[in-house]
């Protein structure tokens, strides 16, 4: 009784290895380099400029509130990495002197960390709404198949992510599209197109609205802001009456 | 996300000054002298367009120096020192003179709610936090203000800082707008260096500083208390309310949360004075705002106008009207994507202001026009909307994180028009469960636009039902 009690105990760890080697070899099969599995084998370091930055940042918050920082120093790090592994997560965490669980949790949390790898040239294409209205749907496609890729995908050489977007915030010149953190507006299947073999070539080309606009005024010519801005002062209030401090 | 406020939460002095015009009237001339503060009566009848030189952000298109340079040759800066040396109360009296409203979606009385920031200290800190966390669809106003006009954000900073005795202000910026942040942190480190804000801010004696933080692409944390816990390097779930952040904000002391637009308006009405702001549109829908025009029109474009300007003009005037005319227009979501769509009938002589949009049962939100004309699949439209809410649900509360992903169940098929006129009315019970039910309203920001497509467009629903079914019928013979 007592044997087969030990014999089983025995077995329980055995079982368990097995267990979580299968489980890993598994994941190994979907994705090379998942963020899980890089944890050992990468060790994550802010490089000295990054350094710099990150205690700047530290002294915007309160001494007792450093937590804050998290935010913007996972950014600095997913910047210097290209991505975001666990391993700068954990090294996020040890600035900040948080659990490294309670980082990885914040993290996975908010849509901007990648936790796995991904192209160079991140094209978000927004689809929401007024971006709809104005034909994005066909942009998407079209951006598809320029790049060969369907949304949520990276290509091979680690050039392009395609991503759909809810709302990229700026609606007045739809259809937008982001890449890395440029926005492109006002576009259409032409201008895309050529955005898209700039990019292949490797030349970044200008950020902004495509349709010969500046901004968000109206394309056949502003209707407002005809004149001059009014000089300082302008029909200011005589600030020395009621005189109350 | 817009700033969406439930009525129920509000104590009674700040319901009061949330009741339209007319009530607010009949209070005022019960009493002999109006309060300190009270916005003149409005005389005007007719409102719009406005007049150039009245224009607060007259850098709103990029066209001159967005730098300090610029921006001091434009009036910004230019005695800021007297106007924090008149003291909070002062600039507090101001604002509520002007009548402005919050410009984030509620549109709750600014005066007011800076006012509750007065309160005797405990010694905590009190912090100040500009939400651009600008995320609503259809809705691009902060953007404009912070990559052309920053200084007048950093200067509504310091002025709205020294109203409330905050001895900080964090500006909570979405982090897609990596361009904008930049230029906002330019224009502070230029402040910075000429001594505008920091130590001794203008000369004043007060100590103020400025700080940005970008966000990580949540839409969620434009609620006030996300937003508050996504500052703190949390997850920006929203926190149950009370206490309210003026009480427990911010790193656990008092805060205020405010719009990008109400912060950066605030040092124009300081300078030409609250009766000039009120002067613009309807008593209690008073000043100036900025209109964002996007989806079927021939040119779509942000601009400033007066309020309660009509829908019509503002289209006509600016956008070079409806593409295929005024007669090809469909419908209209007026406030950003969580306001209930109205259909041409009413879009006709609906005049857009607070009040005007809630008698048309739907509200100004943030002024976010989203145009439809008749060539568009309003039911797409809103099922785009419904997956949005669907993928930005936080998980919190229950009526929303199913609730939502039910409705977006539903109105995916009924954009094919796969279902029963029967689950129209399901629907309806479903949006009706998640409002009112969830911590914030995100939930309600999902459920108005359905509940503004069932009733304005249920025979569209209908009729694409009908059309399924005798496809499949087709089909199967």
């Amino acid at each position: 009784m007592f044997g087969l009690l030990e014999v089983g105990l025995l077995a329980l760890p055995r079982l368990c290895t097995l267990g979580r080697s299968l489980h890993i070899t598994s994941m190994r099969r979907r994705s090379k380099l998942d963020a899980c599995n890089m944890y050992d084998k990468m060790k994550f370091e802010f490089t000295k400029e990054n350094k710099a930055r990150v205690e700047s940042l530290l002294t915007w918050y309160p001494e007792a509130e450093r937590q804050g920082a998290l935010l913007p120093l996972l950014d600095i790090a997913q910047r210097q990495h290209g991505w975001l592994p666990i391993s700068a997560v954990v090294a996020v965490a040890e600035v900040l002197k948080i659990d490294p669980m309670q980082a990885y949790e914040t993290a996975k949390y908010y849509t901007m960390f990648h936790m796995k790898p991904r192209g160079m040239y991140v094209v978000a294409v927004c689809t929401s709404t007024p971006c709809f209205l104005r034909g994005s749907d066909d942009l998407l496609k079209a951006c598809s198949k320029m790049l060969r890729l369907e949304p949520g995908e990276t290509s091979k050489d680690m050039q392009f992510s395609l991503k759909v977007d809810c709302c990229l915030g700026a609606c007045v010149n739809g259809p937008v599209v982001t890449i890395n953190d440029d926005l492109y507006e006002d576009l259409t299947e032409v201008s895309l197109e050529s955005i898209l073999s700039d990019l292949k070539c490797g030349k970044v080309p200008p950020a902004g609205p495509y349709s010969g606009r500046c901004s968000s005024e109206p394309k056949d010519g502003a209707t407002t802001l005809l004149i001059d801005p009014p000089p300082a002062g302008y029909k200011m209030q005589d600030l020395d009456d009621s005189g109350e401090k | 996300m817009a700033a969406i406020v439930r009525y129920n939460l509000l104590t009674k002095p700040q319901l009061v000054a949330t009741l339209p015009g007319s009530l607010q009237l009949q209070r005022l001339q019960s009493t002999q002298a109006p309060p300190a503060g009270t916005p003149p009566p409005q005389t005007k009848t007719k409102f719009g367009p406005l007049a150039d030189e009245d224009r607060i952000f007259t850098n709103l298109y990029g066209r001159h120096d967005w730098r300090l340079k610029g921006a001091l040759k434009r009036g910004d800066w230019y005695k800021t020192k007297e106007i924090v040396l008149k003291g909070p109360n002062w600039i507090i009296n101001e604002i509520k003179t002007s009548g402005l409203r919050g410009r984030g979606g509620a549109g709750f009385p600014s005066g007011m709610k800076w006012s509750f920031m007065q309160k005797p200290g405990d010694g905590r800190p009190k912090y100040l936090v500009v939400n651009a966390d600008e995320g609503e669809p259809g809705t691009c106003k902060d953007r404009d203000i912070m990559r052309h006009d920053p200084h007048k954000l950093v200067e509504g900073c310091l002025i709205a800082g020294a109203a409330m005795g905050a001895q900080a202000a964090y500006i909570y910026i979405r982090g897609e707008f990596y361009n904008e942040a930049s230029n906002m942190q330019l224009a502070i480190a230029e402040a910075y260096q000429a001594g505008l804000i920091g130590k001794n801010a203008c000369g004043t004696g007060y100590d103020f500083d400025v700080f940005m933080h970008r966000g990580a692409g949540a839409y969620i944390c434009g609620e006030e208390t996300a937003l508050i816990e996504s500052l703190e390097g949390k997850q920006g779930k929203p926190r149950l309310k009370p206490p309210f952040p003026a009480d427990v904000g911010v790193f656990g002391c008092p805060t205020t949360v405010t719009n990008v637009e109400t912060v950066a308006v605030a040092p124009a009405i300081c300078r030409r004075g609250g009766t000039w702001f009120a002067s613009f549109g309807r008593t209690r829908n008073s000043g100036t705002k900025l209109f964002n025009i996007s989806g079927h029109v021939n040119n779509p474009c942000t601009v400033e106008e007066e309020m309660s300007i009509p829908l019509k003009e503002l289209i006509e005037r600016h956008c070079g009207g409806v593409t295929g005319g005024w007669d090809n227009l469909l419908g209209v979501i007026p406030g950003g994507s969580s306001t209930p769509i109205i259909p041409k009938k009413v879009c006709d002589d609906v005049i857009m202001d607070f009040d005007g949009l809630i008698a048309a049962q739907t509200s100004l939100g943030t002024a976010a026009i989203i145009v439809m004309d008749k060539s568009t699949d309003v039911i797409k439209a809103i099922a785009r909307l419904i997956s949005f809410y669907k993928h930005e649900s936080c998980g919190q509360c229950t009526p929303c994180r199913e609730g939502i992903g039910w409705m977006n169940k539903i109105m995916t098929r009924f954009v094919k028009g796969d279902a029963q006129p029967a689950e129209i009315d399901m629907l309806w019970e479903i949006s009706k469960q998640i409002e009112g039910h969830t911590i914030c309203a995100l939930g309600d920001g999902a459920a108005w636009p359905v509940q503004g497509l069932i009733r304005h467009f249920r025979p569209e629903i209908e009729k694409r039902m009908q059309q399924h079914a005798q496809q499949t019928k087709r089909a199967s013979n």
